[in-house]
């Protein structure tokens, strides 16, 4: 037992459920509001926060800033009036909700599309996992105070960006992956381009390597901050590199292989530490095996072939009734959307299930506890959470 | 999945059956044996994770359904659960007990569609709206339209034009 838990102990006096007993009228405690508008929040939410000293005793997480009610407005619009509407759910890596948007209505609607288009998902998917990681990877190092590494991955994450808009004409919403198929191949010279663009992100990584994860500033702080217990995996529904990185190999890639990941090589990367600087690590692999799945699929995709399949006028389009659930797994974890449909040209119900709604709401009130005021920034970032999965 | 079922069909009420994909199945349970039912398959069955929990309002037969979605990270296959309750007494019993991030789940479930699970931790507390005091708006009679055009109204000085006719005025106005 440390010298500062021996003193914790006896202050402040504990709940019979362990949490602390807090009384704002001893003015022992100050109530302080991290975000809505904090550079070191993830988007648009806000902490609650009860500090005593500079530690947290009481962490409450308020959401509700950027409610735009997805879920109510899809049922209201035709099934391909929800497209544009869909990848607005998670800004960095729209293509998830692409993907299981359309990957429901096709099953529920009976459409088998062509292998050139899984082919062609698969490849979005992976970039839009890059480019994600590299953002999240500069907004890591920026919460501990490291700006550098984030200027250069987000230079990096432009490059993929630029590839994104060569495939589809979007930079941020791609918007690519249709019912029935995909837009488009790839254009001429693509793989060429996207070569060297791989090449850069790789000599990147490694700078980024040497600046942010042998840096003694990100070491002292993130080692031990955070711990995720094995044992809560199940019991606050973790996913993801926070489940992997605790030692539970849970990847929807490998589990439930769903396009064409049956058919690349690769195998699903855990840790063990499970705190901060061992999440941040096990996303630095990820980055690599984002890399060399890409240059798998570039090897082995098609060139050419049939990318839509048949689909009836989506003007006057209606699937027959049934439910469905279909997830993928985006950079947080699972990510998946059940929708309900009654027969009629518009959903009955579409609910999506993001990580953030388990990662940034029961877990990080949890974690938050007993942590210092300074380091609930790099905390929240190190699970990864996106505030619009929330309040979709 | 099947022995599964034929199992658990012993024991409780369920019907309604659909074999979605071979490793989704979806099926109705009774009110009041569902918490009954999720618990043996938490602890006996190995449905350890739960996936979501969501309502789909059905308007026109006055029920709400409820889904809880399962699944068995083992076996690799997951059970969706419908229970169906009544939509004028909206109650349910909860299952925060089971899975932490339910109460969180349960808590929107209170906002949005104004079923109640008393007992949950933190249930009656707003957890998007602030300050709301229409109808829970996911409900099927929420109408948005009518909503926002009761609530909000169109600034002074915006006017829409016809864009042809706007541009033609502008740019060759002798024309």
């Amino acid at each position: 037992m440390t010298d500062k838990n021996k003193y914790r102990d006896k202050f402040p006096d504990k709940n019979p459920d362990g949490t602390n007993i807090i009384d704002l009228e001893s003015h022992k405690f100050i109530k302080v509001w991290q975000g809505p508008q904090h550079p070191g929040i993830t988007g648009n939410m806000s902490l609650e926060l009860i500090v005593q000293g500079d530690e947290i005793m009481k962490c409450t997480t308020h959401v509700g800033y950027l409610h735009r009610g997805f879920e109510k407005l899809m049922e209201r619009r035709t099934f391909i009036q929800c497209f544009p509407l869909v990848c607005r759910i998670a800004v960095p890596e729209p293509d998830f909700n692409e993907y299981c948007f359309a990957a429901t209505i096709e099953e529920l609607a009976g459409i088998k599309i062509p292998e050139a288009a899984e082919w062609m998902r698969t490849l979005l998917l992976e970039m839009a996992r890059l480019t994600s990681f590299m953002m999240w990877m500069g907004g890591q190092t920026g919460a501990f105070g490291l700006g550098l590494p984030g200027q250069w991955l987000n230079y990096g994450r432009d490059l993929m960006l630029d590839r994104f808009e060569e495939i589809s004409g979007g930079r941020i919403y791609h918007m690519h992956i249709l019912p029935g198929g995909v837009r488009g191949l790839l254009p001429d010279g693509w793989e060429g381009r996207m070569e060297d663009t791989l090449k850069k992100l790789e000599g990147i990584m490694s700078d980024v390597n040497k600046t942010m994860f042998t840096n003694a500033v990100f070491k002292k702080r993130s080692v031990g901050l955070g711990y995720i217990d094995p044992t809560w995996v199940d019991k606050y529904g973790i996913v993801g590199p926070n489940a992997r990185a605790a030692g539970i190999p849970k990847d929807v890639r490998k589990d439930y292989p769903y396009l064409k990941y049956s058919e690349l090589d690769f195998d699903v990367i855990t840790a063990t530490d499970s705190d901060a600087y061992t999440r941040a690590d096990l996303r630095r692999k990820e980055i690599h095996l984002s890399i060399d799945l890409i240059r798998q699929m570039m090897a082995k995709m098609p060139k050419s072939g049939e990318y839509m399949a048949k689909v009836p006028n989506v003007l006057h389009w209606k699937i027959p009734k049934g439910e469905t659930y279909i997830r993928s797994e985006c950079t947080r974890g699972e990510y998946g959307f059940y929708t309900v449909t009654d027969g009629s040209g518009f959903p009955r119900r579409i609910n999506v299930r993001g990580p953030s709604y388990t990662h940034a709401v029961a877990l990080m009130e949890k974690l938050a506890i007993d942590c210092n005021i300074a380091d609930t920034a790099g905390l929240m970032v190190s699970l990864h959470t996106y505030p619009p999965e929330i309040e979709r | 999945m099947k022995e599964l079922l034929k199992d658990i069909k012993k024991r409780y009420d369920i019907s309604m059956i659909v074999h979605q994909r071979p490793d989704e199945v979806f099926a109705t349970v009774n009110k009041e044996e569902a918490v009954a039912l999720i618990t043996h398959l938490r602890d006996h069955e190995g449905f350890t994770h739960l996936v979501l929990l969501t309502a789909v309002d059905w308007l026109e037969d006055g029920k709400f359904q409820l889904t809880y979605l399962l699944n068995n990270d083992a076996k690799r296959n997951d059970l969706g659960l419908r229970v169906m309750i009544d939509r004028e007494e909206a109650t349910m019993e909860s299952i925060h007990h089971l899975w932490e991030q339910a109460a969180t789940y349960q808590r929107e479930l209170k906002e949005m569609f104004g079923i109640d699970f008393p007992g949950s931790p933190r249930v009656n507390e707003s957890f998007i709206l602030e300050g709301w005091h229409d109808i829970p708006p996911y409900r099927r009679d929420f109408d948005t339209k009518k909503y926002s055009e009761e609530t909000y109204f169109p600034r002074p000085g915006r006017v829409t034009h016809d864009p042809a006719e706007y541009m033609k005025k502008k740019l060759y106005p002798e024309e």
